[in-house]
């Protein structure tokens, strides 16, 4: 089954995907979080009355629209670019991909859409309680869209639930219920939702703190950071239990990832974590060069993070390209070696299929099943195929863990000092509030790139390499694409940005 | 329930589903007709903000159902899914551009420092209901007259022809489907308005729009209509899967299904009373009528399109490469899911026919839009 069509086309479109899923993930946190804050909002000038809470409300929820809609229009692209641009992967794995897309579409799409409009234009239209019950609408909608996106991607990471069919030449869904429970997937999701929360609350805090900071609109402020610190110190501490859990599936399910994140070469039992560190530049997998500059390790924290035991031994790059007998890890060209023999087989089974031949049907079939669950590494060249980029994956875990730490230290103070009402008077820390605003979206970021960098090769682990995925086009025409899209992004952050800024700067109160 | 019925059964059940949705979305299309109309129907900005405002509140219907639309090709038939939307790249790129602008120029058109200004936004709108729409049409249209793709042993696609779906617009009949489906959507959004925004003024001018509309939409319509009827369909061996040219395919295939074509010619009648009781007796539900007719009419298409043995997404390079509900569809397990998913859209109905009512018992004023602070 020759599917990778040359490299060229291939880049493009991961390049193209790639911008299109960062620009998306800028907005999508925090219409995850924001919609949560402003329902706690709106819920409070429910139960008490007080109209404040309402302007309150409905300040968040300008900001929340503005953000909302480039997400939605964002979310279009990558739907339609699985089939446009990863037309194979559509076709390999549609079966299984798809249905998560359409539940989406059905369960959580409408609902977002149906009650964004009454959320925002049924204030005098419909009652009190009626409204209160269509913000949270729009905000378990988002969230429910959040579930079964994630639930498709923790499968790329995961292929549960799911058999290699022969006579169909694609990958079909075996359990729906393994594939929505499987434990990535639960994890992914609770913790790229956290990250949305999180995301949201900083957005919330810094931009009370610029407010506090100028001397206007000091009530609101308060109230609005008294909702968002707590809701904030809450979600970054789940943000972090959530990570550990998320290391930990990491370690199970994708262990080349776990090792490219640590910049591991070679296994270790009582592996440390690297707190802080510099990769020896030009390092490869095999050679003999030392894998850091200088590091500093916190001791037996890797073994126990990814298998609950300190003494447990994480492999490394080195041992999961070249293998490690003792340890009972099959060498990359072993695997090879059996997606080859799988797709061989493949090859030969539709042969006799075509001659009517059954015994040699039969034959072929127990061979690819015994292979299968490897068919994707016979679309790779070398053993060193399967290693991901290590620098990348290796910094952008440390910037996103080093700033998920410090967002709950931030919390923590900004609720501390609220309770003491001495929050106005730190000016160094409210202006730390406002500097922390896009970090949320920073570590964001990168929490993704250590998610998606981090299992390169593969679009489905260990069944569908990113080369044999994409649709056979020309290169010219997925560049072509690619420059508008990203000339349509470049104005629709600026434009986006700019009516953000300026509906902050008028206020809740309209500049009054 | 699902899990029991013939794989062949569930396929049948799903592209009836896929039909209804696409029924729902040309409906929902009266949003982008609307779009179109802004600067003939509005004289003033009091009027513009009237119209932006009430389809302002609709938009999102539409875009989700888009949305919704792909997503169920996706589950229900993967293999057309990969096969036009990776080979018709252009086309289905270009619809892509106008629907993203679509989003954002509701929410930033009014909105101070909004970069590029009101009039660029209104732009997009233009550019999202009309090249949008005609661009889906004429993509609709090759599901009709075929595309240029052959598919390996393994189901994988090729695209045959360098232009990559562009090729679909130098067929007539495409476009003539593409412009019917525009000129409809102009002609329900004007009964929208007429519905929906209480200003005599925008009423009148939109009653003659109906008109006007209806006139340039019935020869396109027609044209379609008829070269559809007399035209060689693309039918298929149910046993051995072998694909045919068959005459006169596509009126053999209402014949066989009187109910579909009974769903023809009550949608086609409803749109046409909507129109007579929207111009001549000024009445202001013709959306009502309209917006249902419309739905029969694309969807008794789309039922004829794919049932009683024909290809759906017939391939004019390589016949037998022809995409039917049979070859291209998603495992008996995957559309038994699906199906039990399915049984949540009547409770979706109800709550957007619950919340448009809501939002709706009162009509849009000029008075509501100046009060209120989140207008568009």
């Amino acid at each position: 089954m020759d599917l990778a069509t040359g490299i060229e086309h291939v880049d493009w479109s991961r390049l193209q995907f790639a911008v299109t899923a960062m620009f998306h993930f800028i907005f999508v946190p925090l219409t995850l979080g924001l919609g949560f804050i402003v329902a706690i909002m709106e819920t409070i000038y429910v139960k008490t009355g007080d109209e404040y809470w309402k302007m309150v409300t409905k300040f968040w929820m300008k900001l929340f629209a503005i953000n909302f809609v480039v997400g939605v229009s964002t979310g279009l692209i990558m739907e339609f670019q699985f089939g446009t641009n990863w037309s194979n992967y559509s076709w390999l794995v549609g079966d299984i991909f798809g249905a998560p897309l359409a539940i989406e579409g059905i369960v959580a799409f409408f609902l977002e859409a149906t009650f964004f409009a009454v959320m925002f234009f049924g204030w005098d239209k419909i009652s009190k309680g009626a409204h209160l019950f269509s913000t949270w609408m729009v905000a378990i909608g988002a969230n429910l869209s959040a579930l079964w996106i994630l639930v498709a991607n923790g499968w790329m990471t995961y292929p549960v639930g799911a058999h290699f069919n022969p006579e169909t030449a694609r990958n079909e869904m075996l359990s729906f219920a393994e594939i929505l429970f499987s434990p990535v997937a639960i994890t992914k999701f609770l913790h790229t939702v956290a990250s949305g929360y999180v995301v949201a609350a900083l957005f919330v805090v810094g931009i009370s703190a610029w407010y506090l900071l100028k001397g206007r609109e000091t009530q609101f402020a308060k109230r609005s950071i008294a909702v968002a610190a707590a809701f904030g110190l809450i979600t970054s501490i789940f943000l972090a239990m959530s990570g550990d859990e998320s290391g930990y599936e990491i370690a199970q399910k994708q262990p080349m990832k776990m090792a490219a994140m640590e910049g591991l070469y070679d296994g270790q039992t009582q592996a440390g974590v690297v707190a802080l560190g510099m990769l020896t530049p030009g390092k490869r997998p095999g050679d003999d060069r030392e894998p850091f500059l200088f590091d500093i390790y916190i001791p037996y924290a890797l073994s126990f993070m990814g298998y609950r035991d300190i003494n447990a031994f994480v492999p490394g790059i080195n041992d999961l390209v070249y293998g490690n007998p003792e340890q009972g890890i099959p060498a990359a060209s072993e695997l090879i070696e059996r997606g080859n023999l799988a797709q061989e087989s493949l090859a030969a089974f539709h042969d006799a299929r075509d001659r009517g031949d059954e015994i040699a049907m039969s034959q072929h079939r127990s061979v690819i099943e015994e292979h299968a669950p490897y068919i994707g590494y016979g679309y790779l060249s070398e053993p060193t195929d399967i290693v991901p980029p290590v620098a990348l994956t290796f910094y952008s875990f440390r910037v996103m863990v080093g700033l998920g730490v410090f967002f709950i230290v931030l919390f923590a103070a900004t609720f501390y000092f609220l309770r003491k009402n001495t929050l106005e008077n730190k000016t160094w820390f409210l202006r730390l509030c406002v500097l922390s605003i896009p970090l949320g979206f920073i570590a964001a970021q990168a929490g993704w790139l250590v998610a998606e960098v981090g299992r390169q090769p593969w679009a489905i682990q260990d069944l569908l390499p990113v080369q044999a995925a994409a649709t056979s086009i020309g290169a010219g025409a997925v560049q072509i694409t690619f420059w508008l899209f990203v000339l349509l992004f470049i104005i629709f952050f600026i434009a986006g940005f700019k009516i953000m800024l300026r509906q902050i700067v008028i206020g809740p109160q309209g500049g009054k | 329930m699902f899990g029991s019925m013939e794989h062949l059964t569930l396929q049948q059940y799903w592209w009836i589903i896929l039909s209804l949705l696409a029924g729902l979305l040309v409906f929902m299309m009266f949003v982008q007709g609307g779009q179109t109309l802004l600067r003939t129907l509005a004289k003033n900005e009091e009027e513009k903000a009237l119209i932006i405002n009430s389809l302002g509140r609709k938009w999102e219907l539409g875009f989700t159902t888009l949305v919704l639309f792909g997503g169920a090709f996706f589950a229900a038939f993967p293999l057309f899914y990969a096969t036009s939307f990776g080979g018709a790249y252009f086309v289905w790129m270009a619809i892509l551009y106008c629907f993203v602008l679509q989003a954002v120029s509701y929410e930033f058109r009014k909105k101070p420092d909004n970069l590029l200004g009101a009039k660029t936004y209104e732009t997009f709108l233009l550019i999202n209901g009309s090249l949008g729409v005609i661009l889906i049409g004429t993509a609709v249209g090759t599901l009709f007259s075929g595309a240029a793709f052959s598919l390996n042993q393994f189901n994988l696609s090729q695209w045959q022809t360098e232009l990559r779906g562009l090729e679909a617009v130098a067929n007539f009949f495409n476009v003539a489907l593409g412009v019917a489906i525009f000129f409809l959507g102009r002609m329900l959004g004007a009964m929208y308005f007429i519905n929906n925004i209480d200003h005599d003024g925008l009423r009148e001018r939109g009653r003659k729009s109906v008109l006007v509309n209806t006139v340039l939409f019935l020869p396109f319509f027609l044209v379609f209509a008829v070269w559809l009827l007399l035209r060689d369909g693309y039918a298929y061996d149910p046993v051995t899967g072998e694909v045919f040219m068959q005459s006169y395919k596509y009126l053999s295939n209402f014949l066989a299904m009187p109910v579909v074509l009974v769903m023809f010619l009550a949608g086609v009648l409803l749109v046409l009373y909507s129109v007579f009781v929207t111009v001549f007796k000024e009445s202001l539900s013709g959306i009502w009528f309209g917006g249902p007719g419309a739905v029969l009419v694309v969807m008794s298409l789309f039922l004829n399109l794919g049932l009683n043995n024909t290809a759906f997404y017939p391939s004019y390079y390589d016949l037998q490469s022809s995409l039917t509900i049979v070859n291209s569809s998603a495992s008996h397990y995957t559309l038994t899911v699906m199906s039990y998913v399915s049984l949540l859209v009547p409770v979706v109905l109800g709550y957007i026919i619950m919340s448009w009512r809501a939002m709706d018992r009162k009509k849009i004023t000029s008075e509501e839009i100046n009060a209120n602070k989140e207008a568009y």
